[in-house]
């Protein structure tokens, strides 16, 4: 059970420091915050005609929520932010154990590994802390 | 191992994802023993009726049983029994006392004290009471030994002190605070001191009169009673001076169209149907623990915190917190990080090992910012655990980091 959650590349992810940085011309800014565990992040998009042309974030919390944070970075820097949204859609209903088919999930790339979180209710919020916050950032960058 | 309790908590005997079950979140909430389980049973399945209502004698068996859990209560804490009042839990004991004394009796200009490890439900209704009476709350901070500081004491506790809150027992340093002293500055003082007894009253005798606490609050579910049955100890001139909390029924004595005239303590502070079953289930819980004695529990505990900590300090990436008292003051809880793991992947890598420990800001995040965690792993025993319980949490623990990588 442990081998599915912290694989290399999970512990790999959490402790990647290339993408928490912050942005000189950072467009939104949004903070996400799991209250009950402490998981925090502030995620960072530069949003230019409608992509997002670089991404970064700053924050602690678990191996699963700071790897899952990492993970959708790099996935989403260079997407639209139409493809963003579906993405962190997409995601989240994974981890619903909503979407289990193999090949729409490997748009998520690296972080389709985190399916198996959907088998841990007391972990699903460290999984989509990240995505849930994106969600709203790029909701707010078109408003 | 032998352990003569195992045969009275059937969820102790049994496994957690394929291990045998090792529960060290006794601080969150205790395990219940059979002959608790049982007086629920037997309360709801022979003598169940509104207690106080009915004059049939049903209603009669059932207002026994509540008040039988009242008087069991009152001598297990050395209180007079109507100076008990049953709530759900201590946050519902500690509010009654925020919303009815505090608000009532406080101004701008006067003063709270707390201590800063505080948890939440002790902190949080003080905030309101200051934002709502322009009193100001401060707190007493602790010396590098996790123990309050005498000096922050001597400078804060004065005059203007109208309560003192307390913790007898930090629900993250597990130490033990000397509320006897404190309470006989504070009355020295005109203040007056509330005792939250939630990781006390479960684990070292504790005598009210002897504290000379004015109030005191506990949980029953921490104590192998069942959730929702909870303690308010308050001396009785206070108790009589105070407005109600809840208004309702069962706690009036005359009620006219435009007034109401209040019941006699303790009614008057229990409005509504109470939780009688969960009354069964206290006084089923404090004769279990009575049969043990207080003497015996706090041997055991203090033996499996001590080995446990010599076991933890051979391991030089974990850190420690409230673990060095210079007083021989420390009960039951450990708190703890593993470097560069964050506590919740300690949990669920315990978790997967059969070892349940308690993850997180434990409901006192100011106290975890001025230890300067974000979050911590908690292990906090009860005396059904074993050393048994202490080699597997220490062996999982040793292979945290092997798992995650960082070794």
């Amino acid at each position: 059970m442990l081998e599915n959650i912290y694989n290399e590349l999970v512990t790999e992810h959490s402790r990647n420091k290339e993408n928490r940085r912050t942005l000189e011309n950072a467009t939104v800014k949004e903070r996400g915050h799991n209250p009950s565990c402490g998981d925090e992040i502030t995620l960072e998009l530069e949003v230019k005609d409608g992509v997002i042309s670089d991404a970064a974030f700053s924050g602690s919390g678990c191996a699963i929520s700071q790897a899952s944070t990492d993970m959708m970075i790099e996935l989403v820097r260079g997407k639209t932010v139409e493809e963003a949204k579906k993405l962190a859609d997409l995601f989240i209903k994974m981890i619903q154990g909503e979407i289990t088919d193999e090949d729409t999930l490997s748009e998520l790339d690296d972080a389709a590994i985190l399916q198996n979180v959907s088998t841990m209710p007391g972990r699903v919020k460290c999984a989509t802390l990240a995505w849930h916050t994106l969600d709203i950032a790029v909701k707010n960058s078109e408003a | 191992m032998n352990n003569k309790f195992l045969k009275d908590f059937p969820i102790l005997r049994g496994e957690m994802n394929g291990h045998p079950l090792t529960y060290l979140d006794n601080s969150a909430t205790t395990q219940k023993p059979e002959s608790v389980v049982k007086s629920i049973c037997g309360y709801y399945g022979g003598c169940n009726a509104n207690p106080h209502r009915g004059v049939y004698e049903l209603s009669v068996k059932a207002t026994k049983v509540y008040e039988d859990a009242r008087n069991k209560v009152a001598e297990f804490i050395n209180a007079n029994a109507d100076e008990i009042i049953f709530t759900k839990n201590a946050t519902e004991s500690l509010n009654l006392i925020a919303y009815s004394y505090g608000l009532t009796n406080l101004r701008s200009g006067d003063e709270i004290l707390i201590t800063i490890s505080e948890h939440h439900s002790d902190l949080v209704p003080w905030q309101m009471v200051a934002r709502a009476t322009g009193a100001t709350l401060n707190y007493i901070y602790l010396d590098a030994d996790g123990n309050l500081s005498e000096s922050d004491i001597e400078k804060k506790l004065t005059r203007r002190t109208k309560i003192l809150a307390v913790t007898q027992i930090s629900n993250v340093l597990g130490l033990v605070n000397d509320v006897k002293t404190l309470a006989a500055r504070a009355h020295e003082l005109g203040a007056i001191v509330v005792v939250d007894g939630s990781q006390s009253v479960p684990h070292i005798p504790v005598d009210v009169r002897d504290l000379d606490a004015d109030f005191l609050a506990f949980s029953g579910h921490k104590m192998l009673s069942p959730m929702g049955i909870g303690v308010l100890f308050g001396k009785r001139k206070l108790l009589e001076d105070m407005p109600p909390f809840l208004s309702g029924g069962d706690m009036i004595e005359y009620v006219e169209e435009q007034t109401t005239t209040f019941a006699e303590l303790p009614q008057k502070f229990e409005a509504g149907t109470q939780n009688v079953g969960g009354a069964a289930g206290l006084t089923a819980a404090i004769n279990y623990l009575n049969g043990i004695g207080f003497d015996e529990i706090e041997r055991i505990e203090r033996d499996l915190t001590s080995y446990a900590i010599a076991e933890l300090k051979r391991l030089q990436y974990v850190e420690m917190y409230g673990c060095n008292s210079s007083r021989d003051n420390k009960i039951g809880i450990i708190t703890f990080n593993i470097k560069d793991v964050h506590p919740h992947d300690v949990a669920t890598i315990l978790d997967a090992q059969g070892v349940a420990i308690r993850a997180g800001h434990h409901c006192a995040q100011p106290l975890l910012k001025y230890l300067g965690q974000n979050s911590t792993c908690r292990a906090s025993f009860y005396f059904y655990n074993t050393r048994q319980d202490v080699d597997r949490f220490i062996e999982a623990i040793g292979q945290v980091r092997k798992i995650m990588r960082v070794d």
